[in-house]
């Protein structure tokens, strides 16, 4: 196995961009990684492509060949291999190892992993339901299962076996919110209080529309390449030091504990072991928190926090930039947004920026280590990666 | 050879509107109406209930109540007004949801609020000419009442289930005798893809529902030889309080012999489910040997008059399975706007 | 829904029939061919729940789908069977203090149906068992 090093990394605004196509997003990163990455179109070897549902959101399947198509040319010139993955939220995570392994093994050398979703199409019902199909459709989706009401039965789990309350949920959203102010890519850039989480409406009680993340629109890409050649193309490439990937039940019904996201357990114990380094030795991290919940869960579930301090730690402020463990400095999915497969791919584009030093005022200081956690479903995948800026 | 009921069963949402609150609605007079209908609220049923799910719950509860097995059942029919599919059966769903054999015959039946009287009476062919061992009868209904019209004072859900078989050992109410009275008489009507039916008004009364049941209710007894004194208990067709107890008086039942199986007043009219329930609610406190005399009414119209034994089995049937009393205790009250929503009369 | 598909899993959803391994003893609801434990060595066979069970979790909707926008507000609860499998399901006819570990037993409801002329998927829901 080859070591890893990311060259380059893009991410698109992030919201509800009207007047731009799934295609459009896509290929505005992938020339925009690649222009980082100052490779030229004739180098690039293969792609991978994140996307959770191109069929139900736009009506389209095919993504890989359709990014590669649009995007300079790779198809029709170039005839490269691309290769759409999926794994609902963790589309883009799953994109990006695909690339990392492809390089790893030697297949091939300079590999784009992108991620790319076209939210606002839909109407929010059909949002609802695109997103409820990464549930187990025949036994959780029939019975009027939705994301939200998922993620607000492991809320309603973990506040009564570790008395989480709902401000301490609420200090997650606010804590993103304070954080995506500093990003330019964030749908959402203002800061919001425990009281505005409190009373914005009922989404899935004990969740409301604050402690969700929204429906976005967006796409990001970083281009990976063996760490032997990196220095070729950029002073600052950001290593790989992990590539994980761990699996559960589909169901959050039949987890050995509502309340804990034994992927994200797994993925994270394996991503550790490969890097040889603990949870003390990481700088800040991306965590999937596609519901305040979530953040609460990951943090926990990675090592981070003992499981059930989750909920105090982020309302005592220890999850914040400068706090014990920078957790999402990007504002994460509540307050950047949550174009599902491309959130994977954005989370590692904004490790890049930190370990370059390039994050402006939510820059994580003197960042050395930065893991990126995304899941998918309720859990039932998970991959996490842990980047350096030393090789 | 003897036929009769081995075991029975009821269900009745837990839903119920008041007769004020859709009186408030139409400026109606609710101590006025409430004195001439002689009901007070009606259930409605909840947003994913229908007839098959009241006609597998009401089976549910026959055949725990007897402690039955459903593979026994040789014909399943569902009496109804207001069957979910215009084709498609109810009754293939209550027998799969039973947990029936496939090896039986089903079909629906509708004539209007007796059709569930009437698949007792084809189960009582099939079980005494021994071509099936039990026969699974039901009347289920949901009924429509337009916004405003004098139905919707009354037209309520709910349902009961008979199952009828020959085993000595397992009668708990022998059918000593059963009759009809069946005339074309359009009182009540609704046609093919309109949602709410249609009456004769005032029609309804004398030459729809007072003839037939009085005609049918006579005719049996004149069979039997028999007068309302030799009867325990009795219960007839409840589109209302009032009717059931007119037509009793002046068939010469008291009124303690209707008492136990009027549900109406706190139940409304539950159709093809109304005779089938007052005759659950009766045999819920029944003693061997009582008589029940029992005819419901169907608009179109006709009647079914049955002449019931109860027999020493009553006392081996599951005590832990709903009553009728218990079924109708606990309502969760619905106001107008709500209640509209659960009819299906707010559109999306 | 395609109709095929509601249609093959219909005895599981009216009766609450799932699998268990005479092997192992575990109960799987929904059916599972393989037990996951015993894997190929398993020995699986139809087994139908007795309906009873108790509530693990719980939220209350107020967004959902096209398909359940007409039962909103509505509950979403895991159930753990008596017999161990845990299953996500509604509890339904508007209990008032709901709490995790009340009691529930299986009712028969509507679960949906494909429009207003397509076919109605009907099964198992919850109430609260007093």
């Amino acid at each position: 196995m080859r070591d890893v090093a990311i060259i380059g990394a893009y991410t698109t605004v992030f919201g509800e961009l009207w007047e731009k196509s799934l295609r459009d997003t896509a290929v505005e990163a992938g020339v925009g990684a690649i222009e980082d990455a100052n490779v030229a179109g004739e180098e690039i070897d293969a792609m991978y492509v994140g996307n959770m549902s191109g069929g139900k959101f736009v009506g389209q399947e095919h993504i890989g060949a359709l990014v590669a198509d649009y995007a300079a040319g790779l198809a029709r010139e170039f005839h490269i291999p691309s290769t759409r993955v999926e794994a609902a939220c963790a589309s883009g995570g799953l994109a990006l190892r695909q690339a990392i392994m492809a390089v790893s093994s030697g297949f091939h050398d300079v590999v784009i992993a992108a991620g790319a979703e076209k939210m606002t199409d839909i109407d929010g019902t059909g949002v609802t339901d695109a997103l409820a199909a990464a549930a187990d459709r025949e036994w959780e989706g029939i019975m009027g299962a939705t994301f939200p009401g998922l993620y607000a039965m492991i809320a309603r789990y973990h506040m009564h076996k570790y008395g989480t309350t709902s401000e301490q949920l609420a200090s997650v959203a606010v804590k993103n919110h304070d954080n995506g102010v500093h990003n330019p890519i964030a749908q959402f850039r203002n800061k919001i209080t425990i009281d505005q989480v409190l009373r914005s409406s009922k989404v899935a009680d004990p969740l409301r529309l604050l402690d969700c993340s929204p429906v976005t629109d967006g796409a990001a890409a970083v281009v990976v390449v063996p760490a032997d050649i990196a220095k070729k193309y950029t002073d600052t490439p950001i290593y790989v030091k992990a590539s994980s990937q761990a699996s559960d039940t589909i169901s959050l019904d039949d987890r050995r504990d509502i309340a804990t996201l034994d992927a994200s357990v797994f993925a994270g114990k394996w991503a550790f072991e490969m890097a040889k380094l603990t949870p003390k030795d990481i700088d800040f991290v991306e965590v999937h928190d596609c519901f305040t919940i979530a953040e609460i869960c990951a943090i926990e579930d990675l090592g981070f926090f003992k499981k059930g301090d989750g909920g105090r730690a982020s309302y005592d402020g220890d999850t914040r930039i400068g706090g014990k463990i920078a957790v999402n400095p990007s504002g994460g999915l509540k307050a950047c947004g949550h174009p599902v497969g491309a959130t994977g791919i954005k989370q590692a584009c904004e490790a890049v920026y930190q370990l370059r030093g390039e994050a402006g005022k939510r820059q994580v200081p003197n960042a050395k280590y930065a893991m990126t956690h995304n899941v998918g479903g309720s859990g039932a995948t998970c991959a996490v990666h842990i980047f350096s800026n030393e090789r | 050879m003897k036929i009769g009921i081995v075991s029975y069963g009821a269900y009745i949402p837990r839903y119920r509107i008041k007769v004020e609150e859709i009186a408030k609605v139409w400026n109606g007079d609710p101590s006025a109406l409430k004195g001439g209908l002689k009901v007070f609220e009606k259930s409605v049923p909840a947003l994913d209930e229908d007839v098959v799910t009241i006609a597998v719950e009401a089976s549910r509860n026959a055949i725990e109540r007897g402690n039955l097995d459903a593979k026994r059942i040789g014909a399943i029919y569902t009496g109804s007004e207001s069957h979910p599919y215009a084709v498609k059966p109810t009754s293939t769903i209550v027998a799969e949801a039973v947990g029936a054999t496939s090896d039986m015959t089903a079909a629906d039946f509708e004539f209007a609020c007796k059709a569930g009287t009437a698949a007792v009476q084809v189960c009582m062919g099939l079980v005494g000419s021994k071509m099936i061992d039990l026969g699974l009868a039901i009347g289920a209904d949901v009924s429509q009442g337009a916004p405003n019209d004098a139905l919707e004072y009354t037209a309520a859900a709910g349902g009961a289930a008979m199952i009828i078989g020959r085993n000595e050992d397992e009668i708990i109410a022998e059918i000593e005798c059963t009759s009809s009275y069946t005339t074309d008489t359009p009182d009540f009507w609704r046609r093919e893809g309109q949602p709410y039916p249609r009456h004769g008004g005032r029609f309804t009364g004398d030459p729809g529902y007072f003839k037939h049941v009085t005609n049918g209710a006579n005719s049996l007894l004149k069979k039997l030889g028999k007068t309302a004194k030799d009867y325990d208990y009795a219960v007839f067709h409840q589109p209302n309080g009032k009717f059931p107890e007119r037509v009793a008086k002046s068939l010469g039942f008291t009124q303690e012999q209707i008492e136990p199986g009027l549900a109406v007043t706190n139940l409304g009219n539950t159709y093809s489910g109304a005779s089938l329930i007052g005759l659950s609610a009766t045999l819920d406190i029944a003693e061997p040997g009582d008589r029940i005399f029992v005819t419901s009414y169907g608009s179109g119209s006709g009647s079914d008059a049955f002449s019931i034994k109860v027999t020493e089995n009553i006392k081996k049937c599951a005590k832990d399975v709903p009553t009728v009393e218990k079924l109708l205790s606990n309502p969760i009250y619905l106001d107008y706007g709500k209640y509209a929503h659960h009819k299906g009369k707010i559109k999306f | 829904m395609p109709v095929p598909r509601f249609w093959r899993e219909q005895k599981g959803r009216y009766n609450l029939i799932g699998t268990y391994c005479k092997k192992c003893g575990k109960h799987f609801y929904p059916a599972r061919s393989i037990c996951p434990f015993c894997r190929r060595s398993g020995e699986i066979e139809d087994f139908q729940f007795k309906g009873k069970g108790e509530i693990v979790t719980y939220s209350v909707i107020h967004a959902s789908s096209e398909d359940f926008d007409h039962l909103t507000p509505y509950i979403l609860a895991i159930v753990k069977l008596d017999e161990g499998p845990c299953i996500t399901t509604q509890i339904v006819d508007e209990p008032t203090d709901i709490k995790i570990g009340d009691r529930v037993k299986a009712v028969f409801r509507r679960l949906g149906s494909d429009g207003k002329a397509g076919i109605i998927y009907y099964g198992t829901k919850f109430v609260i068992d007093n």
